[in-house]
């Protein structure tokens, strides 16, 4: 057989491939932000991504080895004399056993999930002692816009946060749906016209993070990044108070001018107007209509909102799902 | 009035770019050499005669994968352009709208364009000739149903040179696909392209359920039938309950940018999130569309390159029906991130890793199929074994992503691309190439050489782990799809320029594959298949002589076991022959140029709608049901008879030049 040397050399070609491949994945630089979590929630993800990869491989990784294993040893040459059995196609057990194997694996995964469904449930505000920052976020072609309405003021495409104070963000589109998502702090979630969605973040180290959007939103999607700046409470204090001190303030004009399809250097603005982020959700519903996503998620927010100025629109939006007559 | 016609040639062309006056270029050499070389050969009579109207189901599926094949030509050469514009930051080779375009129609390709017609070329191949059939149940229809495909696939590639490429990504979300955001012609293609073959792959799935229902060869029970025919019919009943659904999706969406409607709009009570629901209900179906019959292939190659019975036959079947009712409650794991809540998404994790366990079960009985075999490693095969470790790394990160927490950080990055892809190539592409190097001798008569496809599996398969291993780590690293350059502080260009050099080696691999069939075709002599068996099969496709004449099966076979084929040739090596009934005149259809004319006016329709010409959509729709009358009313002889002594001379002529 001069086939042989051949499938050899390309098996080791293989073999080899895929060990570089390896190296360079772990060494080529890059930094794996999903394994570098700096808060709770980024956190807990990276817990239930080992843990339920873990799991998986258990099963994957013996059956990886056992096809290689069967591949080579039952390889058809005048030299190997294993057993040949051309009928044998049928076994009970041999079948109930990997119908139970996987059934067992993927029950114990599915309850794991289930649990951390509900305990990440991104609406779901994070227990902590410290009252939680509002931080409302809109999408726009093809820049990101940061409203602060307890602090009364905004930023686009950069935003602070205070160390180890739970975030909790307000989130829709005046444009196409995008993604918003700060991998270190955790998992993302759209960003949608005539909503108001909600995630709870938290981050408990200091640094500049990446954020950007992930959901493709046309020409210039590609440059909806932002820095996510997490401060100490002191500094965050002052970044607020220079904001407030040098800034200008953002009009309904000016958002309006934002809002047009174009890119956008980093901002800041001493003052927003009054129930902006309100009117841009509720822009897109009509009136009397049906449409039973319009403030998505508000419904269920049981925390006190109140100095937000969230809790008109709260209401606003609920009385649409009532009339629509979900939930 | 030279103004008016230059404004208007500006926009109905696609301007500005070398690339788009390169491809104008070739396309205009491409065609005038065909018609060149029909011309002086003098074969515009058999090209008519032979090809645009035949019925044959073998023909259609050549004219399946021929078109399949160019279209994976046309979208591999879209996912290099890709790869090169990613491979360092801030390259410029295109400019963010083009890459955008250029995504797009790589997945629409892809998808539609490329796996659907190559899965249905080897229906068409396979099926009939499996269950022992003359033809498939409605031949009219499956000649309608290639042509649709061919017209649709071709207003869709058209948009590449008029009038400007869809780029709102292949599943054209709304509301950017909607007029708003998207004012150009390309969505218009877009959903032309699609509603067009669209219409043709609904068909072709009701055409072969009825056929598999209704033709098998006497004797051939439900729990007799050929593996690869069980996963066509678990694909076919997706088609019918899917398909619909992005009809009807894509009509909506035509409405809206056409007739002002506002079902998907931001503004006047449109609901975005209805039409992502809606396109995914078809959208994970066709997933299991495209990978079952893939299956199927698997199936048939392993247990005949391992010389040995399917292992758990009953279980293979068991599983992928499983699997084809759960692909209908999965859709909604594409969007975990839409804030549905932890019911809602709890609900679809879980039916969505539950489809792990009838795959798992899959691969056991292909591993024990092989289990205690005789294993040749022949180029079907080799696909065939490589697709189990893609396979299991599919899965391992397809579970992955099923867990919804989990999701809301892997979702939109490069770690979902390189997830889709390891299922899509490693088990849909790898499977097809392997049932097209298996099916390729019933096809043309001949075997496809060996190194030369030795070299393109490898080149294939090591540039596939290349190019998307990486995929998984900038996944993790933030990196999100369909970005068209990102900077040098992301720290993402050495995995990057790894991924385009495994691009690069798969499209090698596919330059191996051309050379491989070109030498194929110039040692023609060398490679015949005299027996019409080359491999050792053991089902019906491989008791006629190859390529299968006209009518398949001479006299129709009396089927007794599962591996009817395999179980014969035991006996006839025992001495045993079955008595074999006398050969009697054979019914077959005609063939007819309606299929290929109403799929023309269905283009010019199309086209109309396209730009809004209403000179142009009327006269087609009219054409459409004028051919409809045509076919209804005015052609009752479709059929004639082959004389028996026909077939004998056929017969003979075939079987005596062994």
């Amino acid at each position: 057989m001069n086939k042989k040397p051949k499938a050899i050399i390309a098996l080791v070609l293989t073999v080899l491939t895929v060990a570089l491949l390896i190296w360079t994945c772990f060494y080529a630089g890059g930094k794996y932000v999903v394994f570098d979590p700096k808060g709770p929630i980024g956190q807990a993800q990276k817990e239930l991504i080992i843990l339920t990869t873990a799991l998986s491989a258990l099963i994957i990784v013996p059956v990886m080895i056992l096809t290689f294993f069967i591949v080579w040893r039952y390889r058809d040459t005048p030299t190997n004399k294993v057993k040949y059995q051309p009928h044998w196609d049928d076994s009970k057990k041999l079948e109930t056993t990997w119908w139970a194997i996987p059934i067992i694996v993927i029950c114990i995964i599915a309850v794991i999930t289930a649990r951390y469904t509900y305990m990440l449930e991104p609406s779901k505000p994070i227990a902590s002692t410290q009252k939680p920052v509002t931080i409302q976020v809109t999408s726009l072609d093809w820049k990101w816009l940061f409203m602060y309405p307890e602090e009364g003021i905004a930023t686009v495409n950069q935003v602070h946060i205070p160390k180890g104070v739970p975030v909790r963000f307000e989130l829709t589109a005046d444009a196409p749906m995008n993604s918003f998502w700060i991998p270190q702090l955790g998992g993302q979630i759209y960003t949608m016209s005539g909503m108001a969605m909600k995630l709870h973040l938290q981050a408990d180290h200091e640094g500049t993070y990446f954020g950007s959007g992930a959901n493709f939103s046309g020409e210039h999607f590609g440059q909806m990044r932002f820095d996510v700046e997490v401060q100490s409470d002191e500094e965050y204090k002052n970044w607020v108070a220079d904001i407030k001190k040098q800034s200008k303030p953002l009009t309904k004009d000016g958002y309006l001018a934002l809002a047009k399809p174009g890119l956008s250097q980093p901002d800041e603005y001493s003052s927003i107007p009054d129930g902006l982020f309100k009117e841009i959700v509720n822009k897109y519903v009509v009136e009397g209509s049906s449409n039973p996503h319009a403030g998505h998620g508000e419904a269920t927010s049981t925390e006190d909102s109140s100095k937000t100025g969230t809790e008109e629109h709260a209401e606003m939006d609920m009385s649409h799902m009532n009339m629509s007559g979900h939930n | 009035m030279l103004d008016k016609i230059k404004e208007f040639a500006s926009t109905f062309f696609v301007t500005g770019d070398p690339m788009i006056y390169g491809a104008d270029v070739s396309i205009a050499l491409a065609t005038i050499g065909i018609v060149f070389v029909l011309t002086y050969f003098k074969k515009w009579g058999w090209l008519w005669k032979n090809w645009l109207t035949t019925v044959d189901h073998k023909k259609v599926g050549i004219m399946y994968i021929l078109a399949a094949i160019l279209m994976l030509f046309r979208g591999g050469v879209d996912a290099l352009l890709m790869r090169i514009q990613l491979a360092t930051p801030d390259v410029t080779l295109l400019h963010p709208e083009h890459y955008n375009q250029i995504f797009t129609t790589h997945g629409t390709i892809m998808i539609l364009f490329m796996a659907m017609p190559l899965m249905f070329g080897l229906f068409n191949i396979a099926v009939p000739l499996q269950i022992g059939a003359r033809d498939v149940a409605f031949p009219f229809l499956n000649a309608l149903s290639f042509w649709l495909f061919f017209m649709g696939a071709m207003l869709f590639n058209l948009s590449f040179v008029i009038g400007g490429s869809p780029d709102a990504g292949w599943l054209s979300y709304p509301p950017l696909s909607e007029l708003q955001f998207s004012p150009g012609v390309g969505q218009n293609f877009y959903i032309w392209g699609i509603q067009i073959s669209g219409i043709g792959s609904l068909a072709t799935g009701i055409n072969f359920i009825v056929t598999i229902i209704k033709m098998r060869a006497p004797g051939m029970t439900w729990m007799k039938m050929p593996v690869f025919t069980w996963s066509v019919f678990s694909s076919c009943v997706i088609i019918i309950f899917a398909f619909p659904i992005l009809t009807v999706t894509l009509a909506l969406l035509f409405l809206d940018r056409f007739g002002g409607g506002h079902f998907f709009t931001l503004d006047f009570g449109g609901n975005p999130m209805m039409y992502i629901n809606l396109i995914w209900m078809w959208g994970h179906p066709e997933v299991y569309i495209v990978v079952l019959p893939a299956f199927g292939i698997y199936s048939e190659v392993i247990s005949v390159f391992s010389k040995k019975k399917l292992f758990g036959y009953k279980s293979m079947v068991y599983a992928m029906f499983i699997i084809a009712i759960l692909s209908f409650f999965t859709w909604a794991h594409h969007f975990f991130t839409m804030g549905s809540g932890a019911d809602v998404n709890a609900f679809f994790a879980i039916s969505t890793m539950v489809i792990a366990i009838p795959t798992g079960v899959k691969v056991f009985n292909w591993l024990f199929t092989m289990y205690r075999g005789k294993l040749e490693f022949k180029t079907p095969m080799m696909w065939s074994i490589a697709f189990i470790p893609n396979f299991l790394i599919a899965g391992l990160t397809g579970v992955m992503l099923s867990v919804a927490p989990a999701d809301f950080q892997f979702h939109n990055s490069y770690f979902l691309i390189a997830h889709f892809h390891s299922a899509l190539i490693g088990g849909v592409v790898f499977g097809y190439l392997a049932g097209l190097y298996y099916w390729w001798p019933k096809m043309f008569g001949f075997t496809l050489p060996e190194t030369p496809g030795k070299w393109a599996f490898w080149f294939w398969n090591i540039g596939f782990y290349v190019c998307f291993i990486p995929q998984y780590s900038l996944g993790l690293m933030g990196m999100t799809r369909r970005l068209s350059t990102y900077g040098w502080d992301t720290g993402w260009q050495p995995l990057n320029m790894v991924s385009t050099v495994g691009a690069f080696l798969m499209g090698i691999g596919f330059l191996f594959q051309v050379l491989q069939i070109l030498l194929g075709i110039k040692n023609y002599r060398k490679l015949k298949d005299t027996t019409g068996d080359p491999w050792g099969g053991h089902t019906l496709e491989w008791s006629i002589p190859s390529p299968a004449p006209e009518y398949n099966f001479a006299t129709i076979p009396q089927v007794e076991e599962r591996d009817d084929w395999w179980a014969e040739k035991d006996k006839r090596a025992k001495g045993i022959f079955r008595k074999q009934p006398p050969i009697e005149a054979i019914h077959m259809p005609k063939n007819s140029a309606i299929p290929f004319i109403m799929s023309v006016f269905f283009f010019i329709a199309g086209f109309g709608f396209v730009f809004g010409w209403s000179f142009f959509y009327i006269p087609g729709l009219i054409g459409v049901a004028i051919c409809m009358i045509c076919r209804s009313f005015f052609s009752y002889d479709g059929d004639y008879y082959i004389p028996a002594d026909e077939v004998k001379r056929t017969e003979a002529a075939i079987r005596g030049s062994v």
